[in-house]
């Protein structure tokens, strides 16, 4: 029935099917509670009209934005795939820009003290995350060739290790190891004790997409190697890994972006890095948001960069698969 | 006596070998000796161990009882052992098994540069050479996924050659081509046995095995059922096992 409607009448379904998700979004605007304040600031001839009427004015206002959406929508798909992407990313980033700038932020407390924050707390997060990450991968390594190892010590070793890191909260890492360690007589700094509980946990997670990864190849491959006359650790850095990384490097991308941001919870034992600073600079003129948003507009563009050095590193790895 | 003179001159000896995989018994009291430069060819239905044989030749799978001999040195749980043989036996797998991240020239030097300490001029010119005779040395840049069923597996015929083998074993190495593409691959095999080499190949493909094999083995569930010259194998099967697999692959 509605098959046959769709086949005779192709163009009327559409349009209908277009006003029906407009009034949906419309609908849904104004369910929400949006405000018309906006059209009274854009047309100010009106804000009388909608104080007087303000469930009209809040609808008029939701199927506003419904059209404005529909038009943005229609121009975006005037342009080509780039410009789309492009032109989506800009949107959404005034958008958020908007977002933030209704804070009412004192742009100039920011000025102030970002300088700060880049030299000494960037510089901090940047060499705690990569000196982890440079651990972790090693970990990684070795976690996963124990894992498939055939020897029940080292596979035992491994499977602890993996469990009790991937179990663990991390701030509970860092505090055992920050705190614990001085009472079997090992006291370590601050830094050191945020590395090494980095470093441990997403070793453990990664110990795991490693192992996946080695997992993925054929059997097959180790077999011709083996044939050659490979040894098996010839075998594993020749053939199997270069391989595996093709597996390895989306997921651990991810690892390395996560454990970027979670290098913030040291600042719970006190390491100058972006976090701790956001908190301990706001706090001196109660400018809390300012400093907390200026810190996660740095993380976010720091991760940026690694999602940019993940791409150009996997189009390296793949770059055999062509045919 | 004859034994002991056995095992001075074969290429590969094998006395009472046994496998097990859990309860399946994949190997049962396997006696077998190839002489330098002989080409076997070995076959029978799916199952019945051939490929496990061979696989027990250059230890990518272990015996549980009996001796393997490889030249004259006994396989055991010695890795080094196993490492040194396979340096003097040549594999070619039914899925060629060639290393997709490498090219076809880079495939074929990885074992002598790594293995045999071999500098890369030397190991290039050597590896050319190979893909020359095996007809492809204008894909040498190109890397495994860009060629043909056909042309992977004379790749990896050139790789093992690379290695300058003592000994070739073949796992069914057409089975996983197309039609077309069989007949490139067995004119290189031939050829190779023309030179000498000695050849230990599982195949079913019985033209082949008339052309180049010196003895044909039959096996089935795990035993060498039947052996004998392809002609008589081929016309006269002395087993009613033996006539039934040869009636069925002839259809």
């Amino acid at each position: 029935m509605i098959g046959r409607l769709i086949l005779t009448y192709p163009d009327g379904v559409r349009r209908t099917g277009i006003a029906f998700i407009l009034s949906l979004i419309t609908l849904g605007l104004y369910t929400l509670g949006i405000s018309s304040a906006w059209i009274g600031h854009l047309v100010p001839a009106t804000s009388g009209w909608l104080a007087d009427n303000p469930a009209l004015g809040r609808f008029l206002a939701a199927a506003m934005i419904a059209l404005i959406l529909a038009a943005n929508w229609m121009a975006l798909r005037q342009l080509n795939r780039r410009q789309q992407i492009i032109g989506v990313w800009i949107e959404l980033f005034v958008l958020l820009m908007l977002f933030f700038y209704s804070f009412n932020l004192s742009f100039t407390f920011i000025a102030k003290k970002i300088g700060y924050m880049v030299s000494q707390g960037v510089t901090t997060t940047l060499y705690i995350s990569a000196i982890s990450i440079v651990i972790a991968t090693v970990i990684a390594l070795t976690g996963a060739i124990a894992k498939l190892s055939k020897n029940g010590v080292i596979y035992g070793l491994a499977t602890f290790y993996t469990s009790l890191f991937r179990g663990l909260p991390l701030l509970m890492q860092i505090y055992i190891i920050y705190l614990g360690l001085p009472q079997v007589g090992y006291v370590i700094g601050a830094v050191p004790a945020g590395i090494l509980a980095l470093s441990l946990c997403y070793g453990a997670y990664m110990t795991e997409i490693f192992r996946a990864g080695i997992e993925s190849i054929p059997r097959g491959q180790s077999e011709g190697a083996t044939a050659l006359g490979l040894s098996s650790s010839q075998t594993m850095g020749l053939v199997i890994l270069p391989q595996a990384m093709r597996v390895i490097i989306p997921p651990t991308g991810n690892q390395f972006i996560a454990m970027l941001k979670d290098s913030s919870l040291v600042s719970v034992v006190g390491v100058w890095e972006i976090m701790y600073l956001a908190r301990t600079q706001g706090q001196t003129e109660f400018r809390h948001i300012e400093m907390l948003i200026t810190a996660s507009m740095i993380y976010w563009v720091l991760s940026i960069g690694l999602e940019f050095l993940q791409s150009r590193i996997e189009a390296r790895f793949g770059r055999f698969n062509v045919r | 006596m004859t034994t002991s003179t056995h095992m001075q001159n074969a290429e590969i000896l094998l006395r009472g070998v046994h496998k097990w995989y859990g309860q399946y018994h994949a190997l049962d009291d396997i006696n077998l000796s190839i002489a330098p430069r002989e080409k076997v060819v070995i076959c029978g239905p799916s199952g019945s161990g051939k490929s496990t044989l061979i696989r027990c030749v250059n230890r990518l799978e272990a015996h549980q009882e009996g001796h393997i001999f490889v030249r004259g040195v006994e396989l055991d749980d010695d890795e080094r052992k196993a490492d040194a043989i396979r340096r003097g036996v040549g594999m070619v797998f039914q899925q060629f098994n060639l290393f997709p991240h490498l090219t076809i020239l880079q495939n074929c030097v990885l074992a002598p540069m790594w293995v045999k300490k071999m500098p890369r001029n030397q190991a290039v010119e050597i590896a050319m050479s190979f893909l020359e005779r095996v007809r492809i040395p204008e894909q040498a840049h190109k890397y495994p996924g860009q060629l043909s069923g056909g042309q992977q597996q004379r790749v990896a015929i050139a790789r093992a050659l690379c290695m300058n083998p003592n000994v070739m074993l073949f796992d069914e190495p057409t089975s996983a081509l197309d039609p077309e593409m069989v007949k490139e691959v067995l004119d290189t095999m031939v050829e190779l046995a023309g030179e000498g080499m000695t050849m230990v190949c599982v195949t079913h493909e019985m033209g082949f095995a008339r052309q180049v094999a010196d003895r044909v083995i039959f096996m089935d569930r795990g035993r060498i059922v039947e052996e004998g010259k392809p002609d008589d194998f081929f016309a006269r099967p002395k087993t009613d096992r033996a006539s039934l697999f040869l009636s069925q692959l002839l259809h």
